[in-house]
């Protein structure tokens, strides 16, 4: 299994999302592979739920094309498994917990590892309710990835003690889609969670553009971009692959030019 | 202190049963929670905040509410006495009052200005545009747009009260999608807002914080039958969306163990149908809307949409405590469908003279079918849980008849 914690040692990461079965199979899964020949260090694919109550529109609406093409939990890991014919770019999987919990821990994480699965976002999974199943997670090799969020104050400690693979900074309160302006303390919250753990700390919710890609990789460990690439895929259809490879590879150039800042 | 039963429900604070309740929700709204949390737990000793809920149930709520003997009822059926817990009777017409003036004390005690609710039929919007107008503080509405469209008088009573009604136009457009609406827009803004949760469902304290409030339809109800009858009753009625009304219902009577304590659900087209939304007898373990509790879902973990005529049972899960009173079988669930329902708001309006709500009248149908089954010295208190003015366009609709509205 990838070693998420490891992809970040000597660059800036990016991780761009997609929704699994946005439009259909096979455009997944080129999507899959474009991300990865693009330079993405770790895609983010998306199980989608019928009440996503973290995501804005923009992901909303792909959950619901997704539905439409008939996505179940099987499909996104047939998806898996044909994107891993041709590519081992290190893959982690957003969900609500409900998706694991009805398809059992065990078997979930089960899955996760026979697919090379690295880890798990799971919005609506809360420090409290980590202890279900991070024992699980744990056995197959599977991070179950923290979020912080700029409202988490006095609870930062305990997440950050408890984080393995990466913390999802959360970029402003509310939920995912496009922004313009950012909670401004953000480069705070990243120095206040690196008081307490090793694990890298990628920013997400909102990014967009290539200078605000290299500004939050400027203070973070990395940058995770969803809704802007999602909007391509909906733009694009069946052409996305070649949309979202390219625009991977301006943000993976906007985040590099942090990388060189920092060896130089 | 907490009581036997108590003990039994929740091992761990929030957990109710084995592992029903819980706290499942983003992080960001977490710090909110622990504040909520420790703002509730202050309330239960601060005489002040209970002064001012006393005085509100009171002289604003027309507390407490009467506890009617239904006589015609009790006649006809021919078996159980039948007593009616008049919540209808409440300012604003339902029992959803209770828990909103408790909810907007703790909101005024964390220093929050902006009141946010979801609502289905739209009386726990109403009860939330009151006392953010009495309190004189801001309310926002969310409701799923296919309500606004069947309870369009409550969409302008709320207006008129000063709130802002927000149609939810995303899945589909129910109760469910009013409450994600309300989560989304209190994770955007905590700061100066508070979420009036309005039924006993969400991540801990809501369930807790709601059934708290709600106790006041049985803490009264037991002292009223002491006083006609100087004995408990042998059955409680009440109907279950989310399971406010049923929770305050249940509350005082849950460590009587000769206490029948029934919740009845919308079976909607029927409990086999797809169109229901009877979870207790239909759904399955879940977790989702920040509690682990049974829900209406397929294999894959993803939420049905719901069907009942009532716009205030059109819920796919229940309250995290009613999944774990029925788990160990404390209180039995049952299900009343559409035709039922609309056959008890006739019934109870001809021979009683009251127009309750149709979310009420499905545990006045219960009632119908189990009081002439009952002994003569047997008590049912059914509680009904609003009145039904806002119900009286689409059940003539239902019936075919048309009138202007």
């Amino acid at each position: 299994m990838t070693n998420l914690s490891n992809i970040f040692k000597n660059k800036k990461a990016f991780i761009p999302f997609i929704v699994a079965d946005d439009p259909d199979f096979d455009t997944t899964v080129a999507n899959i592979v474009a991300l990865a020949n693009g330079g993405a260090d770790i895609v983010e694919l998306g199980i989608p739920f019928s009440d996503p109550v973290a995501d804005g529109k923009v992901i909303q609406a792909a959950d619901l094309r997704a539905f439409a093409a008939g996505v179940d939990t099987e499909t996104v890991f047939k998806i898996v498994e044909a994107a891993r014919q041709q590519t081992d770019v290190p893959i982690v999987f957003l969900t609500y917990l409900n998706i694991v919990f009805k398809h059992g821990y065990e078997a979930f994480c089960k899955q996760c590892q026979r697919l090379n699965i690295s880890g798990l976002v799971i919005p609506d999974l809360p420090y409290e309710s980590r202890g279900e199943i991070v024992p699980i997670a744990d056995k197959y090799g599977v991070d179950i990835i923290p979020l912080v969020a700029p409202t988490s104050g006095h609870r930062i400690e305990k997440i950050a003690k408890a984080a393995s693979g990466f913390v999802y900074v959360v970029s402003s309160e509310g939920i995912t889609g496009e922004r313009n302006s950012f909670y401004n303390g953000i480069a705070d919250l990243v120095k206040e969670i690196k008081k307490y753990t090793d694990v890298p700390a990628a920013i997400g919710f909102g990014i967009h553009t290539p200078e605000q890609a290299k500004h939050m990789a400027s203070i973070s460990d990395g940058v995770i971009i969803g809704s802007a690439i999602v909007d391509i895929v909906k733009k694009e259809k069946q052409n996305a692959p070649a949309a979202i490879e390219k625009f991977t590879k301006e943000i993976r150039e906007a985040v590099d030019s942090v990388n060189q800042a920092k060896v130089r | 202190m907490k009581t036997a039963e108590e003990n039994k429900l929740s091992k761990k604070v929030g957990i109710y049963g084995k592992e029903f309740g819980g706290q499942y929700i983003p992080e960001t709204l977490m710090t909110e929670l622990e504040k909520v949390e420790k703002a509730f737990k202050e309330c239960k000793t601060d005489e002040k905040f209970q002064a001012q809920l006393h005085d509100l149930l009171i002289n604003y709520a027309n507390r407490p509410s009467l506890l009617y003997y239904a006589k015609n009822m009790t006649k006809d059926l021919g078996g159980a006495k039948i007593y009616l817990k008049r919540e209808d009777l409440n300012h604003t017409g339902a029992h959803k009052i209770n828990n909103v003036i408790g909810q907007a004390l703790l909101a005024k005690k964390l220093g929050k200005k902006r009141l946010i609710a979801e609502t289905g039929a739209g009386q726990h919007g109403v009860a939330t545009a009151t006392i953010a107008a009495l309190m004189g503080m801001e309310s926002e509405i969310f409701m799923g747009k296919k309500d606004t469209e069947r309870q369009r008088l409550n969409v302008y009573r709320m207006e008129l009260l000063g709130a802002k009604v927000h149609p939810v136009t995303t899945g589909s457009m129910v109760l469910k999608d009013a409450v994600n609406a309300t989560l989304q827009e209190w994770a955007s803004r905590s700061e100066d807002t508070y979420y009036v949760m309005g039924s006993a469902v969400g991540p801990y304290p809501f369930p807790a914080i709601v059934k708290y409030f709600q106790s006041v339809i049985s803490k009264e109800a037991k002292e009223q039958l002491q006083e006609k009858e100087h004995k408990l009753p042998d059955m409680v009625v009440a109907c279950v969306g989310g399971g406010s009304n049923a929770i305050g219902s249940f509350a005082n009577f849950i460590d009587d163990p000769s206490v029948q304590l029934v919740g009845v659900e919308a079976a909607g087209k029927g409990v086999d149908t797809d169109q229901t939304a009877a979870t207790i007898e239909r759904g399955s373990e879940g977790i989702f809307h920040g509690m682990k509790s049974l829900f209406l879902q397929n294999n894959d973990g993803q939420i049905d949409k719901v069907y009942s005529i009532s716009a205030g049972l059109d819920y796919p899960g229940v309250g995290p405590e009613h999944a774990a009173l029925a788990e160990m079988k404390r209180a039995q669930y049952v299900g009343i469908t559409d035709d039922e329902a609309v056959d008890a708001f006739e019934y109870i309006a001809k021979e009683e003279g009251i127009v309750a709500a149709i979310e009420s009248c499905h545990a006045v149908a219960y009632v119908r079918k189990i009081a002439p089954k009952m002994r003569k010295d047997q008590i049912i208190i059914c509680t009904l849980s609003g009145r039904g003015d806002k119900d009286v366009a689409s059940i003539a609709k239902y019936r075919g008849v048309q009138i202007d509205d």
